[in-house]
């Protein structure tokens, strides 16, 4: 473990801005409850970049948008989130509405659908400081255009009259950031922000998300299925599946050595930089995402997991440190898995240790 | 932005040229020789000569067009046969209520459809909602002239809170005008409301639903920011659609109300000219309609760019 | 691992399934089950009513004008002539529906090819659209002046106005659906295989677009019934004696002083039947949204 890594897993110990306890959330629908997320927890150190992992329907986006309260009101949730200490689950609305924008800021996959076409860019970007630090309009239109700078568009002071259909996908969702960064947040959460972009304009975006963290210590919880940009751009990746979190682990390590099977199965199903693509042929995982009712006291990917056995379908197995043929993993790394993958061979660095 | 009104202009001028045609072909599809048609009373040999030497009628078909656009376009609608004054006239007399009547309605209808939709898609699936989709739904079934009826019945009659029937000019004294037209407004309005305000509704079931309507919670917007700044600007768009489309049925509408409160517009004209069979008039009543309907369409779409940026550019509506 | 959903196509067993649930949705909605119910009661008393209706409707008797609603022998009372409301409003309403249907009919006869073809035929699209700009700038009551002024005051003269004027909408749905199916696979697919644009308008479009043209007709009837009721109310419809509930209002407002209960009847049928109507049509659209919770 590099300083820099260490040093991340000791802060997110002492101190998260962003601690997430067992958080649960299920919606009510005509054929009865669905549970989107059950039991997550997470926390999210000062300046670090958080990925979350996993197929569409396991609940990232349900608990990306329970964080700041942004689901809709026939959902049930439970557990605990909490910014700086301060609880949000079950607080008033007017209460959250001064921590959504200015605490905690959101990013969404479509640029083109998630801004509105009837106003202008800088419009919309100065609407945030004009409501959470009470800025004049002109005062936030001048302020519109540092931020666009800032997020690296070109003739800003431009662009800041045009509306979202005048940029091109990779401008709109630099508007996007320069929107959710306006008010200096404290976390940031970017729900799938380069899926609909190719890839060359998807590195730029990446690029401007780690500038920010690095200029203004944001903290950043990215959510996506792509894997590619986890080992990119996070520093810690939770994996979650069905609902549940079912591995964590520092980036390096879990591109290292995946313990959960469904981690695995992920790995080899994507093209990741650094695991020999082309020698090995992309695996994928047989089945599909259950969705479920009641969450059972099992493993829920016992179905397409091929390590199965009468164990994982009687208990769910806890997220705790993974021992794998007697060697305990790294500090930090966990697992919810009854059969973690054997180690492919031992890294010479663990071997020291 | 001007190509899209290049476009638009050139469509409404074409549409304008058709529906001359119709009309012009229409008023030779009547029964009978249009010469003794305009003629009226005096219907000696010598007269239909000059009748027929006036408006050309001796003459081949497209010059006589020609002569006909010209004349309509300098207002030389002809004279009635009725009463013996210029059509022209008789417009100028009676559009103002008709007009006035009109506007009224539609600014009643849009406040009231426009904030009724936007309550019931707000308050989706709440009584509110119900109540303002039952009244939209007995609003689209109601024969409103009946409603005049009632209205007048007992509203009026029986209580005297308002004139059952007569016009006041605006000039002459604007609360006694506003008093006698008040009522058939709202009357004429009730369709027109009924139909922006489902309009409107699914316009904001669809904006609230969306993603830059979540973008706006996201930042910490009010409720109340979030619907008008966000969800309703994009709504309008439908609406304004729908009341130019709707300006058909308005201009039907207007005549039936105009008929029932006794106001001496441009319906109660067109009736009595069908009636009584005063060809110019019916001709004159019929181009007229057509080019306001072309001519005011016109201008929602011009509107329509103004609401929505994306036409600007484009020159196509989203 | 990716999960391809593959459009249904929406042909062969697939529109069977489509058809029950739809019924299914239908029959679960208290709304659609009375407005339907209220409609086949209509339809069925307004094809029986020259034999049901309890008078001939032009008996006058004019020892009895204006009996009020309950008056013995008289349920709803009696004109200004003395014939019987009851018997009148039957065969009004059995006219109302006559005008609606041919005028939907009408609109439909011209709307829809029109509607495929600008859809279908990228060619014929502008031309198809000047069509309806001229057809929308003559309103219903326009047209059925003009129409009256040339070929005189009728039945079937008012049900070709109101059905010419519904004309842009039909074809405005089936323009937009048809676009819509053009790009779906099965489409496609016919048009790769070399389908005729004929045979894939009328086999893969048009049974297709079927659903929509179903809801244009279920708000066009009760607007046809509210035209023809105007049209006969001033008198450019259906002409006296024959009844219409536009034509019974007229009169109601003539003697309004002597009989205001004669103005209140006719206009609930008219109403009643266009409500009907109007919610049939509303369920329908929703059971067939594909959503289906838009409610």
């Amino acid at each position: 473990m590099t300083t820099a890594e260490r040093a991340g897993a000791v802060a997110a110990v002492a101190t998260p801005v962003l601690a997430v306890r067992d958080l649960s959330v299920s919606f009510p629908t005509e054929t009865g409850t669905v549970s989107a997320v059950d039991g997550v927890s997470l926390d999210l150190a000062s300046g670090e970049i958080v990925g979350m992992v996993g197929e569409s329907g396991c609940g990232k986006s349900v608990t990306a948008m329970s964080i700041a309260g942004l689901l809709p009101g026939s959902a049930r949730i439970s557990g605990s989130v909490r910014l700086d200490g301060t609880e949000l689950v079950g607080t008033r609305e007017s209460a959250l509405r001064r921590v959504r924008g200015k605490e905690i800021a959101y990013i969404f996959q479509e640029p083109m659908t998630s801004l509105n076409p009837v106003l202008t860019v800088g419009r919309q970007i100065g609407e945030v400081l004009q409501i959470h630090e009470r800025m004049s309009r002109r005062a936030a239109r001048a302020r519109a255009v540092e931020l666009l700078t800032l997020v690296g568009i070109p003739s800003a002071a431009k662009r800041v009259d045009n509306y979202p259909h005048q940029l091109s996908g990779g401008m709109r969702q630099r508007v996007m950031i320069a929107m959710a960064v306006a008010c200096g947040p404290k976390v940031l959460v970017a729900d799938e922000p380069t899926t609909a972009l190719d890839v060359t304009v998807q590195a730029g975006i990446l690029q401007v998300l780690r500038d920010l963290r690095d200029r203004l210590g944001t903290s950043i919880l990215i959510i996506t299925h792509d894997l590619g940009v986890i080992a990119d751009i996070a520093d810690r990746v939770v994996v979650m599946y069905a609902g549940r979190v079912v591995e964590r682990a520092p980036v390096t390590d879990l591109f290292a050595h995946p313990y959960h099977r469904y981690t695995a199965g992920l790995l080899s199903a994507s093209p990741t930089p650094g695991r020999h693509a082309g020698t090995e042929r992309l695996q994928e995982i047989p089945g599909l995402v259950p969705v479920l009712s009641v969450q059972p006291d099992a493993c829920t990917f016992a179905d397409r997991c091929p390590a199965a056995d009468a164990r994982c379908r009687e208990s769910a197995p806890p997220l705790e440190v993974a021992r794998t043929g007697g060697t305990l993993a790294a500090t930090g790394h966990l697992a919810a898995c009854w059969h973690p993958c054997p180690q492919p061979r031992t890294q010479p660095e663990e071997a020291n240790r | 932005m001007a190509r899209y009104l290049l476009t638009r202009a050139w469509q409404s001028a074409l549409t304008l040229l058709l529906s001359t045609i119709v009309v012009f072909f229409g008023v030779r599809a009547l029964p009978g020789d249009p010469a003794l048609a305009l003629a009226g009373e005096d219907r000696s040999p010598e007269a239909l000569e000059a009748i027929r030497r006036h408006y050309g009628l001796d003459q081949p078909l497209p010059l006589q067009f020609a002569q006909y656009v010209e004349r309509m376009a300098q207002g030389d609608f002809g004279v009635s046969i009725r009463t013996g004054t210029p059509v022209s006239s008789m417009l100028t007399t009676a559009l103002p209520v008709t007009v006035e009547l009109s506007v009224l309605a539609i600014l009643l209808a849009t406040a009231l459809g426009v904030g009724a939709g936007v309550l019931a898609a707000v308050r989706r699936g709440r009584p509110a909602e119900w109540v303002a989709n039952g009244m939209a739904l007995i609003g689209l079934s109601v024969p409103h002239f009946w409603l005049g009826l009632l209205a007048i019945l007992y509203l009026s009659v029986a209580t005297g809170l308002f004139p059952a029937s007569g016009f006041v000019p605006i000039l002459e004294d604007p609360v006694d005008n506003l008093h006698h037209i008040v009522l058939p407004a709202v009357i004429l309005g009730t369709g027109l409301a009924a139909i922006i305000m489902r309009q409107t509704r699914s316009a904001m079931l669809d904006s609230l639903s969306s993603d830059y309507v979540r973008t706006a919670k996201a930042k910490g917007l009010r409720p109340r920011a979030v619907i008008t700044r966000h969800a309703l600007r994009n709504s309008l768009i439908v609406v304004v659609t729908v009341v130019g489309l709707q300006l058909g049925g308005l201009i039907s509408g207007a005549v039936v109300t105009e008929q029932i409160f006794g106001l001496p517009g441009f319906g109660k004209m067109t009736i009595d000219a069908v009636f009584q069979r005063d060809y110019p008039v019916i001709q004159a009543v019929v181009l007229l309609t057509a080019t306001a309907y072309i001519v005011i369409n016109f201008f929602v779409d011009l509107l329509y760019s103004v609401i929505d940026p994306r036409i600007r550019v484009t020159g196509d509506p989203a | 691992m990716t999960v391809l959903t593959v459009p249904m196509a929406e042909t062969g067993s697939a529109s069977i399934t489509r058809r029950t649930r739809v019924l299914r949705r239908l029959r679960r909605n208290p709304l659609a089950v009375v407005s339907f119910v209220v409609l086949a009661l209509a339809a069925v008393i307004a094809l029986l009513s020259p034999w049901i209706a309890p008078y001939s409707v032009d008996q006058t008797d004019f020892a009895r004008t204006f009996a009020p609603p309950g008056s013995p022998g008289h349920v709803l009372g009696t004109d200004d002539l003395g014939r019987d409301v009851l018997s009148r409003i039957m065969l009004g309403a059995r006219a109302s529906l006559q005008v609606g249907l041919l005028a939907v009919a009408t609109s439909l006869v011209i709307g829809v090819p029109l509607g495929l073809a600008a859809g279908y035929f990228r060619a014929w699209d502008a031309v198809i659209s000047r069509f309806t700009d001229l057809l929308l700038a003559f309103p219903f009551l326009i047209m059925a002046v003009g129409l009256a002024a040339i070929r005189g005051a009728s039945l079937g003269n008012a049900a070709v106005a109101i059905g010419i004027a519904q004309i842009p909408g039909v074809i405005r749905v089936v323009r937009s659906d048809t676009l819509r199916l053009k790009s779906l696979d099965f489409v496609a697919a016919a048009v790769v295989d070399g389908a005729s644009d004929l045979w894939v308008l009328a086999r893969h479009i048009l049974p297709n677009a079927t659903s929509v043209i179903l809801v244009q007709a279920t708000v066009a009837i009760p607007a046809a019934i509210l035209g023809e009721a105007v049209l006969s109310f001033l008198g450019l419809g259906i002409q006296p004696p024959a009844p219409s509930l536009g034509t019974m209002l007229a009169t109601a407002q003539q003697f309004a002083a002597r009989a205001p209960w004669a103005a209140v009847l006719p206009g609930v049928v008219i109403m009643g039947l266009a409500l009907a109507f109007n919610v049939f049509g509303d369920a329908l659209r929703d059971a067939l949204d594909p959503k289906g919770d838009r409610g």
